[in-house]
């Protein structure tokens, strides 16, 4: 039977992407729930201020919660030992430096890994935040969204239609039913989701795959 | 003797005119100097440029909490990197003054910061590479440097910079506590007035000066949050109990 990831699946598979010792900034959404799958020598930064912050504060601990500890979308955490926190021009400084790993959400990402997750267009876009800087400056770029939209429409396409982030600059794209490798080449299907084909899943991708001679499936 | 030390919000911002462009950084309610914003809305001035990270609908009501949202009726120009967020409403709460000729200037972050960094060190602007290929680069002139692709950003310049610090002593030499720092170094470097609200005021000696993160040279004013302010330890604990009642804003910062 086909399964589909689920949201923490997604973030499950990114988390395996992360080595000790990394430093890694999370998006919005999916990238978020990733944590807690993380090995623990994972170093999360949050670009309004902080580095190797300790775990999240869930709903029926809010004692621990206190404003001045959270992540830039105002998820609160715990402090831990050797963090270090900084204001906003030393923290874009890091997002730039090509020292982290992004880890982002997406709207559409294109065969030549160019990435749009800021806004779905229309007169007056939204929100920019900082996407576009950790998009420039990361030493890569891993993207996890569903890999088609509510009314089936493929994310991954020859060339995005909203607005862009960057140019060129996805690595690898996880979906609920597919790792895909952005190469010089073109996309490479690594791996599908429990009871899918290759064909399947290029099915619901607007830009063509190539198989990896070692296709396997997602295991998370 | 040296005293930065000013007796209430109000008067701290009594000399702000018409036209201003002020910094008051916000991360929701981080970093948020509320009660200088709370100060500068009573005081009523008009069509002011607001500067900020994070432009979002109030959460609280006014009594609770106040954000740089709350002025959205005396201002002429925002220049931010958000404005709304999608659990939030988007950018609904905004759109009515877009229509009536509220002008945007959106940035990214990190941008944000470095233009205001420019303004700091008096830089005529700087080529940056974010936001190149995209919508930011529109109207802006592009040059190629040594083989990259650049975007010309001009400097924010600050009037008037409204920080949020966590300690002062009289000199106005500010500590910060966690992610309240986030702009307040910056845009107290470039404004011509930094005001500090603090949650304690020290005396001079009992901040390591190792430890200064801004220098007092970049603060005119300081006051220190009252008891019955906005801002303080109990209002925040507050804040966090009433965050259950609101299923967005839980949503959101709860893991």
């Amino acid at each position: 039977m086909k399964q589909r990831l689920d949201r923490d699946g997604m973030a499950k598979r990114a988390a395996q992407e992360l080595k000790p010792g990394d430093y890694v900034n999370l998006g919005f959404g999916i990238p978020n729930l990733c944590p807690p799958y993380a090995h623990e020598d994972v170093v999360f930064q949050t670009e309004n201020g902080a580095i190797g912050y300790g775990p999240l504060v869930s709903a029926d601990e809010s004692e621990k919660a206190d404003f001045h500890y959270h992540d830039a979308i105002g998820r609160f955490w715990v402090p831990a030992p050797g963090m270090a926190c900084f204001d906003v021009v030393t923290s874009f400084c890091m997002i730039r430096s090509g020292r982290m790993i992004a880890i982002l959400g997406g709207l559409e990402v294109s065969e030549k890994g160019d990435l749009a997750n800021w806004s779905t267009g229309g007169e007056f876009g939204g929100t920019i935040g900082g996407a576009m800087d950790l998009a420039y400056g990361s030493k890569s770029v891993i993207v996890t969204m569903e890999h088609t939209t509510r009314d089936g429409k493929t994310r991954i396409v020859k060339e995005c239609s909203y607005p862009l982030t960057r140019r060129e600059c996805v690595d690898m794209i996880i979906t609920d039913i597919a790792v895909i490798d952005v190469t010089p080449d073109g996309l490479v299907l690594r791996e599908v989701a429990p009871g899918w084909t290759a064909e399947e899943v290029q099915g619901l991708t607007g830009a063509r795959l190539t198989p990896a001679p070692d296709l396997k499936e997602i295991a998370v | 003797m040296i005293n930065k030390i000013v007796g209430s919000f109000d008067e701290a911002v009594a000399d702000i005119p018409d036209g201003a462009v002020i910094g008051m950084d916000s991360w929701a309610i981080a970093a948020t100097p509320q009660n200088l914003i709370a100060a500068l809305k009573r005081k009523g001035v008009r069509d002011i440029t607001v500067v900020t990270h994070c432009f979002i609908p109030m959460i609280f009501g006014e009594d609770k909490a106040v954000m740089p949202a709350v002025l959205l009726p005396q201002m002429k120009k925002l220049i931010t990197p958000v404005v709304g967020i999608r659990h939030l409403g988007g950018v609904a709460f905004v759109q009515e003054y877009i229509d009536k000729g509220l002008e945007v200037d959106q940035t990214t972050i990190g941008t944000l910061s470095y233009r205001l960094f420019a303004g700091a060190a008096r830089f005529g602007g700087f080529y940056n590479p974010v936001g190149v290929g995209t919508v930011v680069e529109e109207g802006k002139e592009k040059r190629v440097i040594d083989g990259e692709e650049y975007i010309l950003e001009k400097p924010v310049r600050l009037d008037y910079a409204f920080v949020s610090a966590h300690k002062a002593d009289r000199l106005g030499n500010l500590v910060y506590k966690g992610v309240f720092r986030g702009d307040g170094p910056v845009m107290a470097m470039g404004a011509k007035v930094t005001i500090a609200e603090v949650d304690e005021i020290v005396e001079v000696g009992e901040i390591d000066a190792e430890c200064v993160i801004t220098a007092g040279i970049f603060v005119d004013r300081v006051v220190e949050i009252p008891e019955d302010g906005l801002a303080t330890k109990k209002r925040l604990s507050e804040l966090i109990e009433e965050l259950h009642n609101i299923e967005p804003a839980r949503k959101l910062m709860f893991g």
